[in-house]
């Protein structure tokens, strides 16, 4: 039994969904390969080979690969799969774009995002926005997953020394092109993988009451996250939101300012460890799941809050 | 050109779920189902296409048992010119009806396929990317923008970090991301009005697709409950049990 894995990386380091992707694999068994793909991604696959638990990284280095387009990339893994029992990404945009391209092409099914392994054939995943949890057998021969990164400890990023193989296939189907790419800037830490995050939802009014969020972030080395209907307002870029079509966050403390906790949000955030509740309404279901909550005004208690660390 | 618009009826995205006492599944008897919100989505985008001149015809099929029709109706009064149920009895998985849905292009040839990025019960995210891979067309994948050029398709993408835009040659395969569009709302005369449009329903097997999935539904249960936290009063407090109870701040 081998597992391929499809590094998520920025070309030079892997992202830390890879690397719980990694602890996924380890808990499935077998032998592992990573595989780098993108174009000019070589220092990443150096990076993937230091990895314990890798047996070898395949690179395939090349323009067509360019941000990963979908079509060429599945393509790619089609042509290598035979020698695997298990494909596996992390459940990234990147993941969910190309993975299931890959299922279909190898004409199999696909588990997306799982939080657990059972057995190598059986998983769990969420379901319902997280409102019920389904385990899954799979009978393919080949069983193409993604996995949520913050269900699984990211694995050591040193220690290993796999060999770095260059793949010669070229695919390109011709189908796609990207045109361009606007990422948002931000220092700080990523949302997926900070340990403190605040976030903020329409409560907060405006776009500008978001930056006292912003100032509270960044005394507690936080990322700063957002509801749907704070980025629907126009308050922070779409990249912020949490939930169930936005992104899934654990941290280790989450603090939740001025959302009421709709069930398509809490799908996003409600296994963080400790989570913090601040909203003038009382009955406001973030409450709920809330460890410590806080009724009060946010345009109040926040810059308290600030002041007080 | 013509449009093909796939929707799913599913469970009332306002709807706490319940699992079932025997953990089978989750217990959808008496709940209000609804069109998948992305689905709806990938209906106004083809509709505002047709009220650009840039759609000729708009085709929506949905997959499933006869209730389903309820949601190809309201498709139709949002302004679909025809429907098409395929017929099943259970609910197929994403691999069965990327295959149910690529004879149907087959059959259709549209230009473009739209569908929702997922359907908010399942969350498999997988349909509309199997099915381009089936029919071997380009894809693009949780779109925000589409721009339509002739032959060319400028697809702008919600990814993780911001925005990423794609030409793609049509015909092409489309998912739909919350900000695309905000849906409209069906008018009373235009329900009326989809009761009169062509509806039609084939089986799987007259499309020559098996419905079977290797993938089994073991068991379903509720997520770990959270323990019951407090509520403190003041600003000071919440430091103090950050610091000290939880010891989650320095």
């Amino acid at each position: 039994m081998a597992i391929l894995l499809i590094a998520e990386h920025d070309n030079a380091l892997l992202k830390s969904a890879t690397l719980s992707t990694v602890t996924a694999a380890t808990q499935i068994g077998g032998d592992i390969d990573l595989l780098v793909v993108g174009n000019g991604c070589a220092a990443a696959a150096d990076a993937a080979a230091k990895v314990p638990g890798v047996r070898k990284v395949l690179l395939a280095d090349n323009a067509v690969y360019d941000h990963e387009i979908a079509e060429n990339v599945a393509a790619l893994i089609k042509e290598i799969a035979a020698d695997y029992s298990h494909i596996l990404a992390p459940a990234t945009t990147n993941g969910k774009n190309f993975m299931p391209r890959v299922a279909a092409l190898l004409d199999v099914g696909q588990i997306s995002e799982i939080m657990s392994v059972e057995s190598a054939d059986t998983f769990k995943r969420p379901i319902y926005a997280g409102n019920a949890i389904a385990t899954v057998q799979s009978l393919d021969a080949v069983k193409v997953i993604t996995v949520r990164g913050t269900s699984f400890d990211p694995a050591a990023i040193e220690g290993g020394s796999a060999s770095v193989e260059s793949l010669s296939q070229v695919t390109d189907t011709g189908l796609s092109r990207l045109v361009s790419e606007e990422l948002a800037q931000s220092d700080r830490p990523e949302l997926t993988t900070a340990k403190i995050i605040v976030s903020g939802g329409r409560g907060m009014g405006d776009k500008a009451h978001f930056e006292m969020l912003e100032t509270l972030a960044d005394k507690l080395g936080a990322a700063v996250g957002a509801t749907r209907a704070a980025v629907d307002a126009g308050f922070v870029a779409n990249d912020y939101q949490i939930g169930q079509t936005g992104k899934v966050v654990a941290p280790e403390l989450y603090i939740g300012v001025g959302l009421s906790g709709a069930i398509q949000h809490l799908a996003g955030m409600k296994d963080s460890k400790v989570i913090v509740a601040i909203n003038k309404d009382e009955d406001a279901p973030i409450f709920q799941v809330a460890d410590y909550g806080l009724v009060a005004d946010l345009f109040e208690a926040v810059p308290e809050l600030e002041k007080s660390l | 050109m013509k449009i093909l618009v796939a929707v799913k009826r599913v469970i009332d995205y306002n709807v706490k779920v319940r699992v079932k006492a025997d953990r089978s599944d989750v217990d959808l008897a008496n709940v209000k189902m609804a069109l998948n919100p992305f689905c709806e989505i990938a209906v106004e985008q083809a509709v505002r296409l047709k009220e650009q001149g840039i759609a000729t015809e708009i085709l929506v099929v949905s997959i499933g048992n006869k209730s389903c029709e309820e949601q190809l109706r309201t498709a139709l009064a949002l302004g679909a010119d025809r429907a098409l149920r395929i017929d099943t009895e259970a609910a197929p998985d994403a691999l069965s009806v990327a295959r149910l849905l690529a004879k149907v292009a087959e059959a259709e040839q549209p230009d473009l396929i739209l569908l929702g990025k997922q359907a908010i019960d399942s969350d498999n995210n997988q349909t509309g990317q199997m099915l381009a891979a089936l029919l071997d067309r380009p894809q693009a994948t949780f779109a925000s923008e589409v721009k339509i050029d002739g032959k060319t398709l400028q697809v702008t993408r919600e990814v993780d970090g911001g925005l990423q835009t794609l030409n793609v040659t049509l015909p092409a395969v489309v998912t739909t991301d919350l900000r695309l569009n905000e849906p409209r709302y069906a008018s009373l005369p235009n329900i009326m009005k989809a009761k009169k449009k062509p509806l039609e329903v084939k089986t799987a097997e007259a499309l020559g697709v098996t419905v079977a999935s290797n993938i089994t539904l073991v068991s379903v249960e509720p997520p770990a409950q959270r323990s019951a936290g407090i509520k403190v009063g003041s600003v000071a407090e919440l430091v103090e049990k950050l610091r000290n109870e939880a010891k989650v701040i320095a």
